[in-house]
């Protein structure tokens, strides 16, 4: 027995040997809080965002972690005891964040490349006064399916994801605010509707959808799209990309007459931050434009820098998915934060679609 | 019967390794899918020693293992020793709250931490930035104290009271009684629950999952985070090397057992 | 006297880390996010009466199935010759050390429609055999990952039985399966009960297997519970679940220790 003791003393030891030794320098820490595959990470060849900015300035470690709706990320900035230097939700999130005084403006004599971010995505209603953001991608969300298993007569609108031909084979968004703008679309309503009845509506809508899906999913759904144990799920295009790229089987489309979210996410500096400064830095270096599109390469969603457009792959700088045309965006239609009652409602309502007590 | 009874047993156990030898085979398979093997591969070990991530996280969840049941255990073993020396309602009572964290669901114990701590930060020490190892480790020493008090109760039980008195009629300090005669016969007690509180807190994800902060994360969290995009195949990997790792340890630890039962028998033996 | 003292500590500790919070989950079960007192929580939460019921019913088929399934193994571990007996035990404690997340994860490589197993049998033109997303195999889930968890108690109870009760039931005339009944089962009902308890706790709450291998109507009470903390921040609906939970296994166990005296051995490991 007593040489369980002594083996385990010495493990103790040797493990804080090795814990010690890695606290020698000290670094400032910079903690990165980004959505799920969502940074050029050094696969597959392509860049590594953050292994490059830490060589560019060595004083700083990132701490990076992530989420996978912008919902997580509210419930875990307001559910309090952590904190973040630079998080990156997406407009509706940000104008609910602003209001609600979670986020800090930031100085922009540390993000010199914010003059070369497109006009386009300046003074946008999520932030008319630019103080709080810097775009970091914008994307839409449309449906990616199988062609080996879809057949082509039944693409091109969201009922596709209610389709009882292809039961057990869908998966659907696991987000309310997505979830619900696609449940408005058919319904031909805005997606930024906040009207009780509406959103009942869209709620019976997804309830009826429920006896056909697969599971609900965000990033989960990589695995089960790309070796086929579903064929169809809306999601994001980038990710999208990303799919069809390991699985050349998978195609997406945005639908041909119904409304669909186009989005920009943005990165932000929490009000809570502790390195403004530093959170800065990387910000501003994510936007140079060779970052940018080394980036973008990888995640597939379109820059907010056009200059960044000549370090991409050209294949990718002009994909139809990633860079739809005019005509095709301008069926697209923005979120804005809804009230707290529109929020908590739609989340109650989704709670309920969700755990099949659905009306 | 007999036949039926092994055939029975073997086809337990193949249930119960058939998902690990899929993670022994995916860690050498080329491809992402578990569920096909795309070709023989070492990449994904030489990923696994080449990520800093990983291994940190390795290195934390065992810091956290190891400094949780020894704090756990040194309490745990002081309070079985006063919880043996009530009596009536007042052990009743103490009992009962041990048994708490036992019965508790995971999840409860988890979000019942977290409030407390999200309370502490904010309302006492005036900070958003209480998750970390702290947090961490109270909530492992919370739910590991448990299984330290149960492994050693039954030891003092066993354990004859007249051998302390024994001890100091002769001379012991009531200190030097303790150590001399009472803490032989409670070591493989304290052993037992150590060794328990050491597993359960390397392997603990729910509690974890609610106290953690990015700064001091730990695998079964992150794995957690993993599980829900696609998993980078270096983590089978990485569970096949740990498998092995914990598979040794074992072994050993049996065999130092075994042969210290032998020696005791042989003891016991030469005693009559 | 001195003695109780020594417990001192472990008291204070107890009641700050385990007594304190779960007041605070009660206070936030009966507030609203301002702090006002409410019952509303509680109104919302029996909404989902349906899933409490469900995630009962799980855990309890999967305790059954745990226990059929377990009893023969820790009876066979028991019989065996010493080293054998260490060899299987290991082999039984060996999956608890590992991590769960990732062993589901391969045990949904194994089931699902595009799996392991409905690979193969498409080989012979059988299938895809519905293994996944539905109430078998969430249960299938927890019995792979709590068995470990009976079959230990259970050995243990096993292995102290005297041998020679079981030969005086024989010498009285019992057969084999009157020794069983009469004789062996009794006596393990001290295990029976400290398995059942270390299966159903970590059963009703989970929210990884029911995730991993349910459908959309397999959602657990874990799964409603961890999205109100982690997904959508309402966390006073979350706090009046987990008080719900919390009260409904504490009543389960307390029924439970019914049938064993000894109110120390709860978790007899």
């Amino acid at each position: 027995m007593k040489k369980v003791v002594s083996v385990m003393l010495v493990l103790a030891l040797a493990v804080g040997m090795f814990a010690l030794s890695g606290c020698g320098e000290e670094k400032t820490k910079l903690f990165v809080y980004n959505w799920g595959v969502n940074i050029a990470d050094g696969t597959d060849d392509y860049i590594d965002v953050i292994e490059l900015f830490m060589e560019e300035y060595p004083d700083i470690e990132v701490v990076y972690d992530t989420y996978d709706t912008n919902e997580a990320l509210y419930t875990r900035l307001a559910g309090g005891g952590v904190h973040y230097d630079v998080i990156i939700p997406s407009d509706y999130m940000i104008a609910r964040m602003i209001r609600e005084d979670m986020l800090s403006p930031l100085n922009f004599d540390n993000i010199p490349n914010y003059e070369l971010v497109d006009e386009t995505f300046k003074n946008q209603p999520y932030d008319p006064d630019n103080e709080y953001t810097v775009p970091y991608t914008w994307g839409t969300v449309g449906v990616i399916y199988n062609t080996k298993y879809v057949d082509e007569a039944d693409i091109g609108g969201w009922d596709l994801l209610w389709n009882e031909k292809y039961a057990g084979k869908i998966i659907m968004i696991d987000n309310s605010r997505d979830a619900f703008a696609i449940a408005e679309a058919r319904l031909g309503y805005s997606l930024n509707t906040e009207d009780p009845d509406e959103l009942r509506a869209a709620a019976d809508l997804l309830a009826e959808q429920v006896p056909v899906l697969q599971s609900y999913a965000m990033d989960g759904m990589y695995d089960l799209m790309e070796n086929e144990e579903a064929w169809i799920a809306p999601y994001y295009a980038g990710d999208a990309m990303m799919m069809i790229d390991e699985n050349p089987d998978l195609a997406f489309y945005l639908p041909e007459e119904e409304t669909f979210n186009v989005f920009i996410d943005a990165m932000c500096i929490p009000a809570n931050a502790e390195h403004k400064e530093e959170a800065e830095l990387f910000i501003n270096f994510l936007t140079s434009p060779e970052i940018s599109g080394g980036n973008m390469d990888y995640i597939g969603y379109g820059t907010p820098v056009s200059a960044a457009k000549e370090f991409m792959d050209p294949e990718m700088a002009n994909n139809p998915v990633a860079y739809p045309d005019e005509e095709t965006l301008a069926r697209g239609e923005s979120f804005i934060a809804l009230s707290d009652e529109g929020t908590r409602l739609m989340e109650d309502l989704f709670n309920e679609v969700k755990a099949g007590l659905g009306s | 019967m007999k036949r039926l009874g092994k055939v029975w047993t073997f086809l337990v156990f193949l249930f119960l390794y058939a998902p690990m030898i899929v993670l022994f085979v995916g860690s050498f398979n080329d491809g992402r899918d578990l569920s096909e093997f795309e070709g023989f591969t070492l990449s994904n070990y030489l990923d696994f020693f080449a990520d800093s991530g990983s291994l940190r996280l390795l290195a934390n969840s065992f810091i956290l293992a190891i400094s949780s049941s020894l704090a756990a255990t040194l309490l745990g073993t002081l309070a079985a020793l006063g919880i043996h020396a009530m009596r009536g309602r007042m052990r009743r009572a103490v009992m009962t709250l041990t048994n708490i964290p036992l019965v508790n669901p995971e999840i409860v114990t988890g979000v019942s931490l977290s409030l407390l701590f999200v309370f502490i930060g904010r309302s006492m020490l005036g900070s958003d930035q209480v998750f970390g190892f702290g947090t961490l480790l109270i909530a492992h020493v919370t739910f590991n104290l448990p299984y330290v008090i149960l492994s050693v109760m039954p030891k003092l039980r066993q354990t004859d009271s007249s051998l302390m008195d024994a001890a100091q009629d002769l001379g012991c300090t009531p200190l030097q009684g303790f150590f001399k005669v009472m803490l032989p016969e409670l070591w493989p007690g304290i052993i037992a629950g150590a060794i328990m509180a050491f597993t359960m807190s390397l392997d603990d994800f729910v509690i974890s999952y609610f106290t953690y902060s990015p700064n001091f994360s730990t695998l079964p969290v992150e794995i957690y985070a993993i599980t829900r995009k696609p998993v980078p195949p270096m983590y089978y990997a990485m569970f096949t090397l740990l498998f092995f790792v914990i598979l040794v340890v074992m072994i050993g630890m049996n065999v130092i057992q075994a042969r210290d039962e032998r020696r005791q028998e042989r003891k016991k033996l030469r005693g009559v | 006297m001195k003695n109780k003292l020594l417990a001192g500590p472990y008291i204070a500790w107890m009641a700050i880390f385990t007594v304190v919070p779960l007041a605070m989950v009660a206070y936030f079960a009966f507030t609203t996010p301002d702090g006002d007192f409410t019952l509303s929580n509680f109104a919302n939460a029996s909404e989902y009466l349906p899933i409490f019921l469900r995630s009962i019913w799980y855990a309890l088929a999967a305790c059954v199935i745990c226990l059929i399934v377990g009893y023969p193994v820790a009876y066979v571990i028991a019989h065996s010759g010493a080293n054998v007996q260490r060899v299987l035990y290991l082999l039984v404690t060996l999956p608890m050390c590992m991590s769960f997340l990732l062993r589901t994860l391969a045990l949904v490589a194994l089931v699902r429609d595009t799996g392991i197993i409905n690979s193969f049998l498409g080989l012979f033109g059988i299938g895809p055999l519905p293994l996944i997303r539905s109430s078998g195999s969430v249960i299938m889930g927890m019995v792979y990952n709590y068995l470990p968890y009976m079959i230990m108690p259970l050995y243990t109870v096993i292995v102290k039985l005297d041998p020679r009760l079981i030969e005086a039931a024989q010498d009285l005339g019992c057969d084999s399966v009157q020794c069983f009944r009469r004789v062996i089962l009794p006596l393990s009902v001290p295990g029976i009960v400290s398995g059942i308890t270390m299966v159903f706790v970590p059963a009703v709450s989970t929210f990884y297997i029911s995730q991993k291998l349910g459908s959309t109507e397999n959602m657990m009470v874990g799964d409603i519970i961890e999205r109100q903390f982690k997904g959508v921040a309402n966390q006073n609906l979350g706090a009046a679940m987990s008080l719900i939970l919390m009260l409904l296994v504490f009543i389960s166990i307390g029924l439970m220790n019914r049938f064993t005296d000894d109110d120390e051995e709860v978790a007899t490991i």
